[in-house]
């Protein structure tokens, strides 16, 4: 395994949390990573930026022909009611978005759905609509204040515009310093962001025909790896790459001290799978588990 | 595939023969797997808010299925090292979760019941709160006045440009008059109307937001506010116009001013109780309080709807000082009665701030 698999897999089991629910089952949940949540809401700015410049110009469009016709004392009502709802869109836009998704039955936002990620109460219990409109009026303060005072030029305002700068990166910042990545707003309102793929259900892996009589392996033979090798050879096994499998049979032949045969890879791996696997599997009936190669048969 | 594609729903596949697969764990999957994809199936159009596709009986047997897969996962953590099973299983469960526990009022029954009487609760809840950010208003205000009596250069310190047209110190009464009359027509109100509660809501949820950080930043907002009335108040007096300013002010200040001692009350409240979590954690006092202000500011926001139509057609129609402040008195009248007297819904959340903050 490559450095930086190994660093992504800490990362995982870092992020790795346990919730128990009111009927007493442990779920585990993962946090969601911060490069992800930076992602959703760069995402999330990034339609509600576009939505709104398509209303805008849409309604510029609208309002500019008719500015040409009236003249700028006499405000035409058509005009009046552009501007009305091109003010009242961009308060609607800026609270509005992230309130109504994720207050949806998929409690994300667009930009988080996107990434697999939803929002959810810390304690287990049910997300509430009071925490929803907590950690998004907070969101002003975190998101939109920062934008704003970048886009004003607000840090060439001399010392107070560096205090001022310096005040909205706590903000900002905030997720980085606490092992949830709770942002004031998660804080607040009770809420953490967690990871929510949908994964599909694979193919049982056991359904080959069955090879153990053709390939026999001993006890010695299938104690050599542990259920970490296991699982790459399920993922080899799926992945079904010719080459990848005759460099793993190979490998696993010098390490058995079999003669690598050829043609047979995926035969002789679908055989050394369910033989690894029941000899696992039986060990962990019994309590004894073997987490990787390097690990001590004995429990 | 075992998943079934998008063009049958319906329809989930069966098994293959669970006597050919050779391991014990494997056979333990394909014997509950049909139950798997059928909570799947359920799970997915829960998740699309199309809970009208699911038949009855799915729907009864939910609970049921929920179960099921979740103790599946228990007993193949146990004894299945089929990673994918595993992983497909935990991710199963835990959307069956989001949909079993997921927020279950819908938006409507929520506003209905926050009408009803949540919101005057929560209300009542943070009074402490309310009266340190009554008192923090006032004292802005007294402290406004003074450092324009003292110094009339501090007015254009607190006030800002847009502001200060005719309205300033040494103005003469015609021209401060002039700014009181209401306009001859309705035309070009709504849009200020619309423009004013978007700028006051802004500063209202600055106001709330802010209560993160112990509640001073919305301390000094408050007095910064204010000040500016202070200021502007002293600008009128010097004139003899305090009544007719009060007036003009009253009609949406009433409703316009008490929206922002409630937000600034919740920014404290949250403030307050992280500062002073008594014995709960700073995280489990922090989301507790935060709840209950969240519930009061989605109130400050239809208060400043009420504001801005207000400021925007009553004050600018009506002109005698009289009516404008009959209008304050009685919306200031009408929200005390429904904060003071509005039921309390039988399932809020009893405050633990006023006993557990004390302590």
């Amino acid at each position: 395994m490559s450095a930086a698999t190994a660093r992504l897999e800490r990362g995982r089991l870092k992020r790795l949390r346990e919730l128990v629910t009111p009927e007493g089952l442990s779920l585990p949940l993962s946090v969601a990573s911060k490069s992800a949540r930076a992602g959703a809401i760069i995402l999330d700015l990034t339609i509600l930026f576009l939505g709104t410049l398509i209303f805008l110009f849409l309604f510029t469009a609208l309002g500019f022909s008719m500015f040409n016709v009236t003249n700028m004392e006499e405000v035409s009502p058509a005009l009046e009611l552009v501007a009305i709802i091109i003010t009242l869109l961009l308060f609607l836009a800026r609270h509005g978005y992230f309130l109504w998704f994720e207050l949806g039955p998929r409690g994300a936002t667009p930009g988080k759905r996107m990434l697999g990620l939803r929002v959810a109460a810390r304690d287990g219990k049910r997300l509430t609509t009071e925490a929803v409109i907590a950690r998004n009026l907070l969101r002003d303060v975190e998101v939109f204040l920062p934008t704003f005072f970048l886009l004003g030029g607000g840090q060439e305002a001399g010392v107070a515009g560096m205090a001022a700068f310096v005040w909205l990166m706590i903000f900002l910042l905030f997720p980085m310093f606490n092992k949830d990545g709770l942002r004031a707003g998660d804080l607040v309102a009770g809420t953490w962001v967690v990871e929510a793929q949908r994964v599909k259900l694979p193919e049982a892996m056991s359904l080959a025909p069955d090879r153990s009589r053709e390939y026999r392996f001993g006890d010695a033979e299938l104690a050599v790896y542990g259920e970490h090798e296991l699982q790459v050879l399920e993922r080899v096994l799926r992945q079904d790459n010719p080459e990848a499998m005759r460099e793993v049979m190979e490998t696993i032949c010098r390490k058995i001290g079999w003669e690598a045969g050829s043609g047979d890879e995926r035969e002789f791996l679908e055989a050394y799978y369910a033989a690894l696997r029941a000899h696992l599997e039986r060990g962990m009936r019994f309590g004894k588990r073997k987490a990787d190669k390097f690990s001590a048969d004995s429990p | 595939m075992a998943l079934p594609s998008i063009f049958r729903k319906t329809e989930i596949e069966s098994p293959a023969d669970i006597e050919a697969a050779s391991l014990r764990s494997d056979r333990f999957r394909l014997e509950r797997e049909v139950d798997w994809q059928r909570l799947e199936l359920i799970v997915l159009q829960l998740e699309k808010g199309r809970p009208r596709r699911i038949a009855d009986e799915d729907l009864l047997e939910l609970p049921v299925l929920y179960r099921k897969a979740a103790s599946s996962l228990a007993v193949a953590r146990e004894t299945s090292l089929d990673a994918a099973t595993l992983a497909y299983l935990e991710s199963l469960v835990r959307r069956a979760w989001f949909q079993v526990y997921g927020p279950r009022s819908s938006l409507f029954g929520w506003l209905r019941r926050f009408f009803a009487g949540g919101w005057s609760a929560s209300v009542r809840d943070i009074w402490l709160d309310i009266c340190i950010a009554l008192a923090v208003m006032v004292a802005g205000t007294v402290v406004g006045w003074l450092l324009v009596d003292r110094d009339s250069e501090w007015f254009y310190a607190l006030v800002p440009s847009n502001f200060a047209d005719a309205r300033r110190p040494g103005a003469s009464r015609e021209a401060l008059l002039e700014t009181l009359q209401p306009t001859e027509n309705a035309d070009g109100l709504s849009y200020f109307a619309a423009a004013l509660f978007s700028n006051n809501a802004g500063v209202c949820i600055m106001a709330f937001a802010l209560g993160f950080c112990f509640g001073i930043p919305t301390l000094l907002l408050l007095v910064h506010n204010l000040a500016l009335l202070g200021a502007m108040l002293w600008v009128f007096s010097g004139q003899d116009l305090t009544w007719e300013f009060a007036a003009w002010l009253s009609v949406h200040g009433t409703t316009e001013l008490f929206a922002i001692l409630l937000s600034g009350a919740a920014g404290l409240h949250i403030g307050r109780s992280m500062a002073f979590p008594g014995e709960r954690s700073i995280l489990s006092a922090a989301s507790a309080s935060g709840r209950r202000a969240a519930q009061v500011m989605a109130g400050c926001i239809f208060m400043l709807v009420i504001a801005g139509l207000l400021e925007g057609y009553a004050r600018q129609l009506v002109g005698t000082a009289s009516a404008r402040a009959t209008i304050g008195g009685v919306m200031l009248a009408f929200w005390l009665l429904y904060f003071i007297l509005a039921p309390r819904p039988r399932d809020h959340d009893e405050p633990a701030i006023g006993k557990g903050g004390k302590r």
